[in-house]
């Protein structure tokens, strides 16, 4: 007991011994880690709740086998885990043919830029690890890297089919990736701001203030682009395992295959759903603001609440996985080049009358 | 002091992948680096505080321009060594554009000892609010003009771009999405009343 006293005793004073600056980097990157590891965890479970829910929906069980520590209830809860092991034991191979530093790289940069989106969302009124002004193009700058990552596997892996996929997904998220922004025009239109926290801000009052009411048509282009920017049935036809194999990972195997597809689409997926949740459903803000009384626990805005809306678009994520068959390719196009730009024009334009005629809640930028 | 260091480490990353983009063998290797250097140039802009241009920089640049450089880059079927045949006959121009920026630079540095704060000691903010608003007040009131005479000349550019490609080529099969969408069932189908065979 005395020696555990001791050392924390220690660690106090190593603690206060510090300088502020380097206590405040400290625990600054402590934040960045545990945001990281919440992630990687989500993203463990969704491959789980993916395959259970689907498994459902098809009248299946889905992965039943495995349990923590062989405990005799949550049948196939450490499914995620036994994945992980095993592709981290498998062999990475490398083409024979293959640019080597680029073909190692891509999964590296896919990574990245999953994880380094997570920097500015608000998880809470208080919690988020930068509060930048320019919140949401540092978000769509993000974004737009993701696609090197695949680009980059695809050319680096010296294959057709790998090559065919990365030039599918290039062209598929450079076409949405412009929907997308005039959407997020349209929120930063609403809120009068770049800041994540403050466009949550702006949405508070009641459930009618919510973005989503007003701005209904770019929620749905924002998730469906969204959809189409993770590369998610029924957009997958990058990998389009019927036609051109497994696409741009085609070459990759083990941890690099782990670290290339299976981490950036789903941390993307969980992203794009918070994403929608604190652009168009009021965040952190609870449903209940403005029909409850404000000193009821239910009107309080927290982090449950945010969860509760990421929780159901990532539902909506796995339920169109599903239900929809693959779009052909150049009906992806079509859909969005010529529909989608089009009515986000559109709707940014109405949304400009509501303002200058002072309708709806954003008459004081008027 | 950190701040020094960023600089310093953000600067040379910049220089060596400028570098790089040159001396690169592989074109697409070349194109990486251009991405790297754009990178850096954003990293030094948010140093100056201009986090608006840096992270337009990484969005405009990086995130859509490159990535369709390297998709035409890496569809073209470049001969590397033909590439290079022409090297000694560009050598002079690209020494002359060499030597004006060389000159361009020297000539900021040298500014910057007669006392005028041009490139060193970046002036903060003196707008209240985000970058992004004190650019865009300045950019839709007094450089109205200017700003959507760019705008003019890029929509000509794209649409220059668009007619230069376009060809009508006849006999291709492509669906006309219309004529899709305007099907009805009557068009498809015919429900014909089919007597049941007599049992015999």
């Amino acid at each position: 007991m005395s020696t555990i006293t001791n050392l924390w005793t220690s660690l106090v004073t190593w603690w206060t011994a510090l300088s502020a600056d380097v206590q405040h980097l400290i625990i600054v990157f402590a934040e960045i880690v545990g945001v990281m590891m919440v992630v990687i965890v989500c993203v463990a479970f969704l491959t789980l709740l993916e395959r259970k829910i689907i498994g459902w929906m098809q009248v299946r069980i889905g992965p039943n086998q495995i349990r923590i520590f062989g405990l005799p209830f949550l049948k196939g809860v450490a499914q995620p885990f036994a994945d992980v092991i095993k592709l981290l034991l498998k062999e990475v191979l490398l083409p024979a043919k293959a640019d080597k530093v680029v073909f190692l790289l891509a999964p590296l940069i896919a990574l990245t830029t999953a994880l380094a989106t997570w920097a500015v969302v608000p998880f809470s009124p208080a919690f988020v690890l930068a509060d930048v002004d320019a919140g949401l193009l540092y978000i769509l700058a993000l974004t737009s890297l993701g696609v090197y990552g695949i680009i980059l596997a695809g050319w680096a892996s010296n294959s057709k089919y790998a090559m065919l996929g990365a030039m599918r997904s290039a062209a598929q998220i450079v076409a949405y990736e412009i929907a997308m922004g005039f959407a997020l025009v349209g929120v930063l239109m609403a809120a009068g701001s770049l800041n994540l926290s403050d466009i949550v801000r702006a949405q508070s009052g009641s459930l009618l203030t919510w973005n989503m009411v007003l701005l209904f048509p770019l929620m749905v282009i924002y998730f469906i682009s969204g959809i189409a920017e993770t590369n998610r049935a029924p957009f997958d036809v990058v990998e389009g395992e019927s036609e051109i194999v497994a696409g741009f990972h085609v070459e990759y195997s083990g941890a690099s295959f782990a670290t290339l597809f299976a981490l950036p689409e789903y941390a993307n997926m969980i992203l794009v759903a918070t994403l929608a949740a604190v652009l168009f459903m009021g965040g952190w803000l609870s449903p209940f603001q403005g029909i409850l009384a404000d000193s009821s626990p239910f009107a309080q805005p927290s982090f449950a609440w945010l969860f509760v809306k990421i929780c159901w678009f990532l539902f909506c994520f796995l339920w169109f996985r599903a239900t929809f068959p693959r779009y052909r390719y150049d009906q992806i196009m079509r859909l969005g080049w010529k529909v989608f730009i089009p009515l986000t024009l559109v709707w940014i334009l109405v949304e400009c009358a509501m303002v200058s005629m002072r309708i709806g809640p954003w008459s004081h930028f008027g | 002091m950190l701040t020094t260091i960023l600089f310093y480490v953000f600067a040379t990353v910049l220089v060596g992948s400028a570098i790089g983009v040159v001396l690169a063998r592989n074109p697409v290797h070349a194109a990486l680096f251009l991405v790297l250097a754009f990178f850096e140039s954003a990293a030094l802009w948010l140093m100056l505080e201009a986090e608006f241009l840096g992270i337009v920089l990484v969005l405009v640049y990086v995130g859509a321009v490159m990535v369709l450089f390297l998709f035409v880059i890496m569809m073209l079927d470049i001969n590397i060594s033909q590439m290079r045949s022409g090297l000694t006959r560009y050598a002079p121009l690209g020494g002359l554009v060499a030597a004006v920026m060389v000159g361009e630079i020297f000539y900021v540095v040298w500014m910057r000892h007669l006392g005028i704060n041009l490139a060193l000691e970046a002036p903060p903010m003196s707008v209240p609010g985000s970058n992004t608003h004190a650019l865009g007040a300045v950019l839709y009131t007094d450089y109205m003009l200017p700003f959507q005479l760019a705008a003019v000349v890029l929509l000509i550019a794209i649409v220059a771009a668009i007619a230069l490609t376009m060809r009508r080529r006849t006999g291709h099969k492509m669906q006309d999405v219309s004529a899709q969408v305007a099907v009805r069932r009557e068009d498809r189908l015919r429900i014909v009343k089919v007597d049941s065979e007599k049992y015999q």
